[in-house]
């Protein structure tokens, strides 16, 4: 199988803080990889490091074949990524959102408006194309934002916490899509802390304090616990409760 | 290539265009300013207020003291024939300047000997001391020179046969010496210098803010399409803002315009992109909008008013400030918009200044895209 993301010890610190401790995993192409874990536990640092945002402090790792300590800029043309913080221009309406992400990936006119029409369809967002983006409600704002990091139809995306504050309408649109872009052999890799969502994913990783505490399908990790549900396999394998983020000062610049 | 950078711009001139009043303010602050300054801002002195003490009170000291009254120089506010009140004249700020003319005075210049009378002036403000004393002095002169050619005309002979040396100045690109004529094309260059800067000097850093600025840092976006990109719209507006200014200049102060409006937009062009450059830099360095604004502060407003060339002439200044004025892109602009309004100068002329220019844009582009990292 062709393998989009590999990550051998990959580790970053920030300081004397490790917020991401020797984590390997590999996903392979159309998989959607679920991150799973507290506030704090590294999801974003991962993410980050693999979009070329940030240096990893240690370890290796390959997107779409590319290295990511010196091929950072070519990863990033295949890649689409979506930020826990929200990214769009408030004052730019939902069409020049997405025309404008298309166009700085350099998607010819003719292409561009072609996704243009396809992902205002997909997000429930056609008719809406004139209205400011700061009108939006949350979970609208987050489906123009899904449709802003797939206009240049990426091979590998990145969601950090796609379905935070949405309502459950959204949220369901938002895993029906995700589940399509897979079937069409886009690989998802995706961080929630949300355990329900969890069970969408092919492969699960939890995520404790930067490290990889267990990796598996979302029945192999409840069975591999003993357990029913995605929230007591949590708890089971990683040992904390999921509810209590550590309370680390820093989360702030780590990310979720 | 061309695609992304073309992005960049529509976004950004969408940003201007949403925000009329911000627009609107950068369109008429700088032709505001000019007229506010351009009126507020004279080196020349007239009406200043003259105390006179005659006490020859002859025809001849009359004469003289008409001299000054007639010019629109001096305005006669106060005579006395007591010495001391010419010192509380001067002591309250009622005169600038007094002219004392002893007795005896005409009787002296009627018998061929030379003649003194005393001036009087406030020096508390030097530069207004210096400039009355020249004026007077000159007006003495010729009410001198007069005086002679009278006496020689009565003694049947013009200075003429005398050989001596004759004057005669004449004054190139500005005859009347208006301070307004170099000024206002002065303030043109500082406006914009200042204005255009703080135009870029904040939409790095607001990017930063509202958490686009990661979405760009992950996209293929090369930083100096970013760049170009963002200083396509402001450029525009800023090329505009020129040709506001000039219109105001010509129609509000009947400043000549002797040159080429295409070369001088175009030299603008030169000038706008470095400066725009500079406010990139800023935004790219400075961790917080006040602090961009406080740079832009520094580095642009204050040295393009004091090391330009604008007020204080820089030939006077110590070789090392001479030295650092050439790093302020303001002080070649000026030369270049003084240059062509008054005196219809081409590139075979400025072109040390147009290549000091864009040398300084090229720079300023290179900085801001290798300083704007591709990580976080």
């Amino acid at each position: 199988m062709e393998e989009a993301i590999v990550v051998e010890e990959l580790t970053r610190r920030f300081g004397r803080f490790v917020a991401v401790d020797h984590v390997s995993f590999s996903i392979v192409r159309g998989e959607v990889f679920g991150f799973l874990g507290p506030n704090g536990s590294g999801k974003s640092t991962t993410i980050r490091m693999l979009c070329g945002l940030l240096m990893p402090s240690e370890g290796r790792g390959w997107v779409a074949g590319w290295d990511i300590y010196t091929e950072a800029e070519r990863i990033k043309a295949h890649i689409g990524y979506m930020s826990q913080k929200f990214s769009l221009y408030e004052d730019l309406t939902v069409g020049e959102n997405l025309e404008f992400y298309g166009g700085i990936y350099g998607v010819p006119p003719r292409r561009l408006r072609a996704r243009r029409a396809e992902i205002l369809d997909r997000a429930g967002l056609r008719g809406q194309e004139r209205v400011l983006t700061r009108h939006l409600s949350v979970g609208w704002k987050q489906r123009l934002a899904l449709g802003c990091a797939l206009v240049h139809e990426p091979r590998i995306v990145f969601l950090d916490e796609p379905t935070s504050g949405v309502d459950p309408l959204s949220r369901r649109l938002f895993w029906a899509w995700i589940d399509e872009l897979a079937a069409q052999g886009v690989t998802v890799f995706v961080t929630t802390h949300i355990m329900d969502e969890a069970e969408h994913c092919d492969r699960v990783a939890l995520l404790s304090e930067g490290h990889l505490a267990a990796l598996d399908t979302p029945e192999g990790l409840k069975a591999q616990a003993g357990v029913e549900t995605m929230e007591e396999a949590f708890i089971a394998l990683v040992g904390t409760p999921f509810s209590s983020p550590r309370g680390r000062g820093d989360r702030g610049r780590s990310g979720g | 290539m061309g695609r992304r950078i073309r992005a960049i711009a529509r976004k950004e001139a969408l940003h201007i265009a949403r925000d009329p009043r911000a627009l609107a303010v950068v369109l008429v602050l700088p032709v505001l300013l000019l007229v506010i300054y351009g009126y507020a801002v004279n080196f020349d002195i007239k009406h200043l207020p003259l105390g006179v003490a005659d006490f020859d009170r002859s025809r001849v000291s009359r004469e003289l003291v008409e001299a000054f009254t007639r010019t629109e120089y001096f305005d006669l506010v106060a005579t006395t024939t007591r010495l001391a009140e010419v010192r509380e004249w001067l002591d309250r700020g009622q005169v600038r300047l007094a002219l004392v003319i002893p007795e005896g005075f005409a009787a002296q210049v009627v018998t061929g000997r030379s003649a003194t009378v005393q001036f009087l002036v406030d020096g508390a403000d030097a530069n207004t001391a210096s400039i009355a004393l020249g004026y007077a002095e000159l007006l003495l002169r010729w009410q001198a020179e007069q005086l002679v050619q009278r006496a020689l005309q009565r003694w049947g002979t013009t200075g003429r046969t005398q050989g001596c040396i004759i004057v005669e100045p004449r004054v190139l690109y500005n005859p009347e010496l208006r301070s307004t004529n170099f000024i206002v094309p002065g303030l043109i260059a500082i406006f914009l210098a200042m204005l255009t800067t703080l135009l870029t000097a904040l939409t790095i850093i607001r990017e930063r803010e509202q958490g686009t600025l990661e979405r760009l840092i992950v996209s293929p976006l090369r930083p100096w399409e970013l760049m170009v990109g963002k200083m396509i719209p402001y450029a525009f507006i800023s090329l505009v803002n020129v040709f506001l200014v000039i219109i105001a200049g010509l129609q509000v102060f009947h400043v000549p315009f002797r040159g080429s409006l295409g070369l001088l937009l175009g030299l603008s062009g030169i000038f706008i992109l470095g400066v725009l450059g500079l406010g990139l830099l800023f935004s790219i360095l400075a961790p917080r909008g006040e602090v961009a604004v406080v740079l832009v502060v520094l580095t642009t407003v204050l040295p393009s008013l004091l090391l330009s060339g604008f007020v204080f002439p820089l030939p006077s200044m110590p070789k090392v400030l001479q030295g650092i004025s050439l790093a302020v892109p303001a002080r070649h602009f000026l030369v270049i918009v003084r240059g062509i309004f008054l005196k219809d100068l081409h590139l075979e002329v400025l072109w040390p200044q147009t290549l000091t220019l864009l040398i300084f844009a090229g720079l300023m582009l290179l900085l801001s895209a290798r300083r704007f990292r591709k990580r976080l």
